[in-house]
């Protein structure tokens, strides 16, 4: 099932909030590959917003090739090919990263700062 | 894509407002908000649009036609709510019912008798005895009832209380899951309507100030925050409008990127609302007209 929670006091428009959450559904898998998604109309009136704001939420996810729409039948999750998916992924976490770096200089901390606590998070995960 | 709904250039003059080259359009399976404050010109719009005033110049397609060539045709697929009651208020709402489903080809008893019963409404009552908010829905139910390809409703949802302010947006909301109606809706005040329409137009002493998409219009203007010190006239001119407390300043502007990159973190630019900007540019008019 697809979650989607759109925050108004967010400064992200309301069409990018759908995106990330789709794409992030799609990318770890959450929605898998053929899933039918709800028509642009059909998850205006769920959401409560307007038409124009889900389907440029779909036109984007669709020129990202995440889905797929098929004229009188809808919107599906398209399939994935692997390596690509990979790279997607691998971009999402680069994404992340950034975030953390920009946060970590707020504080001055440095590059090793940074690194070790990646580290002490990598292992610890690796003990679970 | 159609316009289901074309404003050309419109002028009407009265003794002490006129509206000036008004113009916009809506197009199919869309919903249109038509803001601004009162004494705007909302309603003379929605007159004009409907042939109840005559324009002194400009044209109104509806459906593609003229507004006025094609009146007949026109109104049988418009479903109208007037802010005001417009049905005689000795008759009982059957009566009524029955007086006005003739003038509709597409008339549907069945349409009819469904929102009676979801907006409970006493049939047998004399209009006079309903609350506002309860001719509100009856007038509502009225213009639904032969399933209008396009609805015009001037300020539906004054004198209605937010139960029922949901309520409407979820039936409008179920409407227009067929993508060949569009709605057309005036309101002073910026309300829950506002979340689901397309595109918004804004009116403003008998001029449009705006008419374009509600995505465009909250990503192109920002509400800037911040402390006092940072304000200089150079930066004043980024701004529309800025309202100052000893507290610090809150300012509309349009140039979100020169913002950011003038000030960076220290101020905080949100989005604003309808109403923030309805606010905004109406004070920078005022400020503007006593300079």
């Amino acid at each position: 099932m697809m979650k989607i929670i759109l925050s108004n006091s967010s400064d992200k428009p309301i069409y990018e909030q759908i995106v990330e959450q789709i794409r992030s559904q799609i990318l770890y898998g959450e929605l898998s590959e053929g899933t039918q998604l709800p028509s642009i109309r059909k998850l205006a009136q769920e959401l409560r917003i307007s038409v124009i704001t889900t389907k440029r939420a779909y036109e984007e996810l669709e020129r990202e090739k995440l889905i797929e729409t098929v004229a009188g039948k809808g919107s599906f999750v398209a399939s994935q090919n692997k390596e690509l998916m990979r790279e997607k992924k691998l971009a999402e976490i680069e994404n992340k990263l950034s975030e953390a770096i920009k946060d970590s200089k707020l504080l001055n901390m440095t590059l090793d700062d940074l690194i070790e606590i990646l580290r002490f998070l990598y292992e610890e995960d690796k003990d679970e | 894509m159609n316009n289901i709904l074309e404003v050309q250039n419109i002028n009407k003059s009265y003794k002490d407002f006129s509206l000036k080259n008004v113009s916009f359009e809506l197009k199919e399976g869309y919903i249109m908000g038509f803001i601004g404050p009162n004494g705007a010109g909302k309603t003379t719009v929605i007159k004009l649009i409907m042939n109840l005033i005559k324009k002194d110049s400009g044209s109104i397609k509806v459906f593609g036609k003229d507004h006025i060539k094609n009146e007949k045709e026109i109104k049988d697929r418009i479903g109208f709510v007037y802010d005001d009651n417009c049905y005689y208020e000795e008759f009982k709402l059957y009566e009524i019912k029955r007086i006005i489903a003739p003038f509709y080809s597409k008339w549907n008893d069945d349409l009819f008798n469904k929102y009676i019963r979801q907006f409970e409404l006493p049939l047998d009552k004399k209009l006079k005895k309903l609350s506002k908010g309860m001719k509100m829905k009856f007038s509502i139910a009225m213009a639904l009832s032969h399933d209008p390809d396009l609805i015009i409703m001037d300020e539906p949802t004054a004198g209605l209380d937010p139960v029922f302010r949901a309520e409407l947006l979820e039936l409008l909301l179920e409407l227009m899951q067929n993508e060949n109606k569009s709605i057309f809706f005036s309101s002073h005040i910026t309300s829950d309507l506002d979340k689901i329409a397309d595109y918004i137009t804004f009116i403003y002493d008998g001029e449009i100030l705006f008419s374009r998409t509600k995505d465009e219009i909250s990503e192109s203007y920002g509400i800037v925050k911040g402390a006092n010190e940072l304000l200089n006239e150079e930066i004043k001119k980024s701004f529309i409008h800025c309202t100052q407390s000893p507290y610090g300043f809150e300012a509309l502007t349009m140039d979100i990127p020169k913002i950011r990159q003038e000030f960076g973190d220290s101020v905080i630019i949100e989005r604003p609302s309808l109403q923030d900007i309805m606010v905004h540019m109406h004070m920078a008019r005022r400020q503007a007209g006593n300079e």
